[in-house]
């Protein structure tokens, strides 16, 4: 543990270092100022964390394209609170004068930061948060999203279920945002394609008594059951879903966040399920690889959905900077460089919609020994359909 | 709903209410003797997950482990009590409060900085893991088993000590005239101690047989400390019986409203608090 601490340590000064001794070279460069609005405490520290350091990682790994610019990082902890969102992102954009503004993991927070940046001189980028309104008819200019819409992870799993022959399905989720846009994007593909949802169960977030739901689901004994859980909750569920012995006699289909940092705590129990998700720890190409190395060695674990997209969102800034040779002092070419860019990302090239989002490949992926192994792309270059979004 | 499904929701309400039980019994047990509101109890559970899972792997053996999260969290209550509660007797609850809120932030900081913000597995035993087949579809494991009965043996051990031994006539003795018992030449602050470790230890204890059942995450302490507060409130605050009989109560409430009223679900548990406050304004089984 406290060798992880001082890695961690070590590689945020190597980061602040090397911006200091390229910055000697272009002296009257301000820094670019990076606020990051994260949970780094409660429920999402973990996710938070993550995000970080994929974010610092990428500009650490890319100093060569920041022209000379050293990066400073402003952090603020939104402990994933909605109602501190507001008030924390006004301080990044009217104190601190920030430039970029990364964040954040919980969709109730994107809500309230949006609502004060949109528009504004800063430029958003969201590593996680997947609400369809933020790219949506809440999408501005100076919006972006490196992660997902919930739309898209979620989609094309209607299609795998319809293909694999299942007619009826039961869905389940948290009752909140995330989890019923998840369920809804699902039901689209899968009603369009002459499937039926046979019962709709939405659970009162946060709670992980699960028991009674499942027992009622082998009850209806579905061809299949979709569900949307992430962290804790995942785990919780899949436990409980094997524990009553359903695991194996009706399939459990989920978005990817299902299986994702989870599986270690999920153990056996997680086997042979089938999720859909824009990443996976096995891809097999170079950016991945280097990619997971790296982090492995800088933070003693490995890395994991979330750091890939905070990492992205480095490479975004990385690469906008060194488009505009430096000077990201007018923001409409700043805007016009990071919308026309392609990021080499881990989970594979991507470029951004006109809403800003990520148009990426969905990957089908099984739970096998304890690993989410790659089936096949499950949707080629999704993009979200940004429903209410004029831009 | 058939009959075999309504048995089935009963088994669950009465597992779930058996595990709040366990959680609420030391909560209750704590106020009913020494008057101290220990906010910080959530905590305690979320401690026996977190020993447990760090026991489990480091020696392999789910008994084991079982037994040295347990000490230590008999250990953890004896500091507590003899460092920090023992200043609150006089004090009013706002105090209390203060202090055991306290408590909670920094256990979630050291549960941080020990073992890191990622959800951790805990697996069930091997000579536990197995399944009770009920129908083609359904089966029920035998380590849930195990845990409703491990609670209902721990519920019957509180209630012989209380009622049928010493130790249980000193405490409800103290119970009902702290300065009284201190007078006939009883060491009050010996009695508490115990009492207040073997609340912590409860609590730890129902943190580590969930661990198998549950994630291991931050913030589990509070979202069952809620579920118990509704617990003792319904029983009576301060009474072993009452949080026998609310937990049982919240447990099937909460199961059965989940199924066939899913949309009042979540407010359930409260209504239920609320009508019996109406009806016994101080719980079911206040003293």
């Amino acid at each position: 543990m406290q060798n992880k601490k001082n890695r961690l340590r070590n590689l945020v000064t190597t980061c602040a270092t090397a911006g200091l001794i390229s910055a000697g070279a272009a002296i009257a460069a301000e820094p670019v100022k990076v606020g990051v609005m994260l949970p780094f405490s409660g429920v999402y520290a973990a996710l938070g964390d993550a995000g970080r350091n994929g974010l610092k990682m990428a500009l650490q790994e890319n100093t060569a394209q920041l022209h000379g610019r050293k990066i400073e990082f402003l952090e603020m902890d939104t402990e994933a609170k909605p109602e501190r969102a507001p008030e924390l992102a006004s301080s990044l954009l009217d104190k601190d004068k920030a430039d970029f503004i990364i964040g954040p993991v919980h969709s109730g927070v994107a809500m309230g930061m949006s609502k004060v940046l949109r528009n504004k001189d800063a430029i958003m980028i969201i590593p996680n948060a997947g609400a369809a309104a933020a790219t949506g008819p809440l999408c501005a200019p100076n919006v972006f999203r490196t992660s997902f819409s919930s739309w898209q992870p979620s989609y094309p799993m209607g299609k795998v279920a319809l293909d694999a022959g299942y007619k009826k399905v039961v869905t389940m989720s948290w009752n909140y945002g995330m989890g019923k846009e998840s369920l809804d994007a699902f039901e689209e593909s899968f009603t369009a394609g002459g499937g039926e949802i046979v019962k709709k169960i939405l659970v009162p977030f946060p709670k992980t008594e699960f028991q009674p739901y499942i027992t009622d689901i082998a009850a209806t004994a579905p061809d299949a059951v979709f569900v949307f859980f992430a962290g804790g909750g995942a785990v919780k569920f899949v436990k409980d879903y094997a524990a009553l012995g359903l695991n194996g006699k009706i399939p459990l289909l989920g978005s990817g966040f299902l299986t994702e940092g989870t599986l270690e705590a999920q153990g056996d129990s997680a086997e042979g399920i089938l999720t859909t998700l824009h990443y996976a720890d096995n891809l097999d190409n170079p950016a991945n690889k280097k990619f997971r190395q790296n982090y492995q060695d800088s933070f003693g674990k490995p890395a994991d959905i979330y750091a890939v997209q905070g990492y992205d969102a480095g490479l975004l800034i990385a690469q906008a900077i060194n488009t505009l040779g430096g000077d990201i002092s007018d923001r409409k070419a700043l805007i016009q460089a990071m919308e026309s860019s392609t990021i080499d990302s881990p989970r594979g090239k991507f470029t951004f919609s006109k809403a800003h989002n990520p148009v990426q490949d969905i990957y089908l992926r099984k739970v096998e020994h304890g690993e989410n192994q790659v089936l096949s792309i499950a949707a080629q270059a999704l993009e979200d359909p940004a429903r209410g979004c004029k831009l | 709903m058939d009959i075999t499904l309504f048995l089935f929701q009963l088994m669950n309400g009465v597992q779930y209410g058996l595990l709040l039980f366990l959680i609420a019994s030391g909560l209750t047990l704590v106020f009913g003797v020494m008057g101290i509101l220990n906010l910080a109890h959530g905590s305690m559970y979320m401690v026996g997950a977190y020993l447990a899972y760090y026991f489990v792997n480091t020696t392999g053996s789910f008994g084991v482990a079982a037994v040295i999260s347990a000490i230590i969290a008999l250990l953890l209550g004896i500091l507590i009590e003899r460092t920090l509660i023992i200043r609150l007797y006089r004090r009013n609850h706002l105090d209390q409060v203060l202090l055991t809120i306290g408590l909670i932030f920094v256990f979630n900081a050291l549960q941080s900085l020990l073992w890191g913000n990622d959800p951790l597995g805990v697996t069930v035993p091997t000579w536990l893991d197995g399944a009770i087949p009920l129908t083609d579809m359904i089966e029920y494991p035998v380590y849930r088993l195990f845990v409703s009965l491990l609670c209902i043996l721990i519920g019957i051990g509180m209630y012989l000590t209380i009622n049928r031994t010493r130790l249980g006539m000193l405490i409800r003795a103290g119970e009902s005239n702290r300065d009284m018992v201190e007078c006939l030449g009883v060491n009050i602050n010996r009695l508490y101690t115990l009492v207040f470790a073997t609340g912590v230890a409860l609590a730890a204890i129902a943190g580590i047989v969930s661990a198998p059942m549950v994630s291991v995450v931050p913030g589990m302490g509070e979202h069952v400390l809620i579920a118990c507060f509704v617990v003792v409130v319904i029983g009576g605050m301060g009474s072993i019986k009452g949080a026998f009989v609310g937990a049982l109560m919240v447990g099937i409430v909460d199961t059965f409203s989940s199924i066939m009223l899913p949309q009042l679900s979540s407010m359930m548990i409260y209504i239920l608090m609320a009508v019996v406050l109406l009806v016994k304004p101080k719980g079911l089984f206040a003293h």
